[in-house]
């Protein structure tokens, strides 16, 4: 039995009167691939937010790696540590240049000193493919270059578990696939992966496990092979005939 | 001798001016650097240049520091830490610049007496001390427009590779916020050179107290303090010379 790498369990959270999330239970065991779908606003990036606490759940209990997330600042300092995030966005940081992206939080957070910081910066760059551009600017890059450099950027913690939100969304289409690859390689090295996303042929691929999410709730989770050929919910039957039409 | 030469040009240039009204309006001699006396005068209304030029850098700085402290609060999630930036602002901007400097001058060492304490205050620090805090209100809504004008996102991301609130702010917020604050920062710097002119009423010996002085000998306000409009125009200039500079350089490092 492997370890449980993330637990949520009776997680509810409110925006003002407006609940996000209702009554979400998960496992993620470690290793595990986990991909969440489903409509726009169905908050699919607030549950994956909450995981490193962006966001706070209001009730219910989640554990990273066995510590439980409270309003405690050193328990959220130590998941973030343990825990990758990857944004639709990329957020790299444009005053930086790629190489210094990379080092910043080995330096700061972990305290490496710059040579070692710089030795894993240039080995994950190369681990993204992308070995050759590690002196320049994130503006100077493309939106594909730019997100392998976002994955790279959290790749340098060394953590335990990767969180994408929608990593392929912002991407013209002939740069998904440089993406998808570098994450497909991530996950057969063992990765624990959660990936919000609606790229359907990566998902068959590398889940383990899908979960469908709607207004709030875990409507529908099973096998990827299931999932697809067979999905229980009306709601998913459509939302699936929608996305995978194109 | 240059100065000299300098000023007798801006003094030419004054008489083709005041040449256009009478003779009995303007008494030019007064301020006449070709004349001995003239260039007395001329020379004692601007050595209050100085002091002038080191209350406005010194209580600037004190300013742009104490600003800084006082925006990180109005940027906090909790309401409670917010409102000490919304009530230090909206207090501190209140208050009209005279009353504040007397206040500080005269009222603040009898509370610090009071105390026990025998700090005295002079015209200079008093002054410095009245310019920096009211100016502070002004600089720290620079800092906590141009620290929100940075998208959310960066601070996400220095969060979740494990930066503290301190690291996030020095590496990856305050560099990229620095472009946008630092123009209208230095725009305010004109404001405080302009506002130090109050400081003559408590006794601080800056341009707009020697002419003061000078007015009350000469019996000659108007080519006196002529003068002394023509010496701010000259300083704000230079200094709006330095932010239009200083734009161009962000702006350029911006399109990079
Ligand atoms: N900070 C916030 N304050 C208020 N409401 C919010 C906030 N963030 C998200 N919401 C709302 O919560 C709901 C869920 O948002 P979430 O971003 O998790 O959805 P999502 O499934 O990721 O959607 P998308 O596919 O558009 O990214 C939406 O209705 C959104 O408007
Ligand atoms: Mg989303």
């Amino acid at each position: 039995m492997p370890n449980i790498a993330i637990e949520m369990t009776g997680v509810n959270k409110w925006f003002g009167s407006f609940q996000v999330l209702r009554n979400i239970n998960l496992k993620v065991h470690s290793g595990e691939k986990v991909v969440i779908c489903g409509p726009s606003g169905s908050g699919k990036s607030t549950v994956v937010r909450c995981i490193n606490r962006l966001e706070q759940h209001q009730q219910g209990m989640i554990r990273v790696d066995g510590t439980e997330l409270t309003g405690d600042r050193r328990s959220v300092a130590a998941i973030r540590s343990e825990v990758g995030m990857v944004f639709q966005q990329f957020n790299l940081f444009p005053h930086l240049n790629v190489l210094e992206n990379l080092m910043l939080g080995p330096m700061k957070a972990r305290g490496l000193p710059r040579r070692d910081a710089e030795a894993r910066a240039r080995h994950y760059l190369d681990r993204v493919r992308i070995p050759d551009q590690a002196l320049k600017k994130p503006a100077q890059l493309s939106g594909g270059q730019q997100q392998r450099v976002a994955i790279a950027r959290s790749l340098c913690m060394e953590p335990k578990v990767m969180l994408f939100d929608e990593p392929t969304s912002a991407l013209d289409p002939e740069m998904i696939s440089e993406v998808l690859d570098v994450m497909v390689a991530l996950a057969q090295d063992g990765m624990t992966m959660v990936v919000v996303t609606h790229e359907m042929g990566f998902a068959r691929r590398v889940a383990d496990k899908m979960i469908f999410m709607d207004e709030g709730e875990i409507v529908e989770e099973g096998h990827p092979e299931a999932f697809f050929a067979s999905p229980r919910s009306e709601r998913c039957r459509k939302f699936l005939g929608r996305i995978l039409k194109h | 001798m240059s100065r000299r030469w300098i000023t007798s040009a801006l003094f030419a240039a004054l008489l083709l001016l005041g040449g256009c009204a009478s003779s009995s309006t303007w008494g030019w001699y007064v301020i006449n650097p070709m004349t001995e006396a003239g260039w007395i005068n001329v020379r004692f209304l601007i050595s209050g240049m100085g002091a002038t030029i080191l209350l406005s850098v010194v209580a600037a700085s004190i300013s742009i520091v104490l600003g800084l402290l006082v925006a990180l609060p109005g940027l906090s999630e909790r309401w409670g830490v917010r409102m000490i930036n919304r009530v230090y602002v909206e207090f501190v901007r209140s208050i009209p610049l005279l009353p504040m400097l007397f206040w500080v001058f005269y009222g603040l060492p009898i509370i610090f007496r009071s105390m026990g304490l025998n700090v005295p205050i002079d015209p200079f620090w008093g002054a410095v001390i009245t310019l920096a805090i009211s100016d502070s209100a002004f600089t720290a809504e620079i800092y906590r427009a141009g620290i929100q004008s940075i998208a959310r996102g960066q601070r996400e991301a220095a969060q979740t590779i494990g930066l503290t609130y301190m690291q996030t702010m020095r590496f990856v917020i305050m560099p990229q916020a620095i472009r946008r604050i630092l123009p209208p920062l230095a725009n305010q710097f004109i404001y405080i050179v302009k506002m130090s002119a109050f400081a003559s009423v408590i006794g601080m010996q800056e341009l707009t107290r020697r002419a003061n002085e000078l007015v009350v000998t000469e019996y000659r306000p108007l080519e006196i303090y002529t003068l002394l409009i023509l010496e701010y125009l000259v300083l704000v200039l230079i200094i709006s010379q330095a932010v239009r500079w200083l734009e161009r350089r962000m702006g350029s490092d911006e399109r990079q």
